[in-house]
């Protein structure tokens, strides 16, 4: 036993150093890469649908999937029940109580 | 002008400071005029390492508050005329430098010195920003080892989006310089190879500094790797990358390399 390990090349821990950094490093600069798109998106959806409803910042999530051939965008929003209505009590600034269909309305008048 | 140069490496203990105070002394000693600026506030290493320690009096901070001139905080090297140093401020931390104001001193020393080498500190954070910010050249000081590779290519997206030069939309010249370099190890192949590191990172490479012992002794007396002991083979590999900064086509020479069959059946075994 001793003899073959002494003919045998001992295993070798570099490959898997490179393999590991290859694999890691092309992930790590496609995300570097997408972050700055991600943040983009993320303002610029939440700004549209802050104009129709109040929603939480914290309740928005959006992801960017990375696949060989078709990357996907999540968009996941939380949207309370009462949110409409407290949109359109913010833009009428009344505290009458009104429907979402009306503070709707209201809002394309405005 | 001169040029400004940053030793940067994103992860600490990699040789950062040893190489600035090394090929700041490298160049200095072929006749130009060079400051190597420590921009790591708080925790200020380079006036030690180059033996200056006992002669700081006024610091960068010093003078980006107008506490002082550039030219009272500029200490002269004993060995070297043509080699100066700038020492970072021991007492107050990196909050203050200002953009404003290491721009000016950058401005100021480029304009009055060859090579303006400014020793980054580790990590991503203001210091590190601030001293690649007006950097022409980029020199990335890495490990043959996991993190520290990671860390460099970091480093390296950085330079490519957070300098002055990258903003303008003009290439940043950036070097890799392997260090702590162990020939043995690497032909056992429980180190990362040159060629891999390169591949990975693939900038160009500047050269390799094997690991040993004389840089250790060098700090240890307070003086640059290369003028300690010019013979010595870290002092070689710096001088031989002065020379390539200054734009000499110098083949690299992989440490070990060279090494006879009869010198490959010992390495392995005395290993």
């Amino acid at each position: 036993m001793n003899l073959l390990r002494f003919f045998s090349r001992p295993p070798q821990s570099a490959p898997a150093a490179r393999d590991r950094l290859q694999v890691l490093l092309a992930h790590e600069r496609a995300s570097a890469g997408d972050s700055d798109l991600v943040s983009k998106l993320r303002d610029e959806i939440l700004r549209v649908i802050a104009k129709h409803v109040q929603i939480d910042d914290d309740k928005v999530s959006v992801k960017m999937e990375r696949g060989e051939k078709v990357s996907t965008l999540e968009v996941d929003i939380e949207i309370p029940l009462d949110a409409a209505k407290k949109k359109a009590g913010a833009d009428k600034a009344s505290p009458d109580k009104t429907s979402p269909e009306k503070a709707g309305a209201g809002k394309k008048a405005a | 002008m001169g040029k400004v140069v940053v030793i940067t490496s994103g992860k600490g203990g990699v040789g950062k400071t040893t190489t600035s105070a090394a090929l700041g002394a490298a160049l200095a000693q072929g006749g130009d005029k060079v400051v190597v600026v420590d921009f790591d506030v708080g925790l200020r290493n380079l006036d030690l390492v180059m033996g200056a320690e006992r002669r700081v009096v006024y610091d960068i901070v010093n003078v980006i508050q107008g506490e002082a001139k550039l030219a009272q905080a500029l200490i002269r090297d004993k060995r070297l005329e043509t080699l100066y140093l700038l020492p970072a401020s021991q007492t107050r931390d990196k909050d203050n430098l200002t953009p404003q104001g290491v721009e000016k001193v950058i401005t100021a020393l480029s304009s009055a010195f060859d090579w303006v080498i400014c020793d980054s500190p580790a990590g991503i954070e203001r210091g590190a920003t601030l001293a690649m910010r007006h950097a022409d050249i980029a020199i990335v000081v890495t490990n043959p080892e996991v993190s520290s590779v990671r860390d460099s290519d970091r480093i390296i997206g950085l330079l490519d989006s957070k300098t002055l030069k990258a903003e303008n939309g003009e290439r940043m010249e950036k070097h890799l310089l392997l260090t702590r370099y162990d020939p043995v190890r690497a032909e056992r192949g429980d180190m990362l190879k040159v060629d891999d590191v390169l591949e990975i990172l693939s900038i160009p490479l500047l050269g390799i500094i094997p690991e040993s012992m004389d840089v250790l002794k060098a700090s240890n007396v307070g003086a640059p790797v290369t003028l300690a002991d010019g013979g010595s083979a870290p002092a070689r590999a710096y001088f031989d990358a002065a020379r390539r900064l200054k734009g000499e086509a110098l083949p690299v020479t992989v440490p070990g390399e060279k090494r006879s069959f009869f010198g490959k059946i010992f390495g392995r075994k005395a290993a």
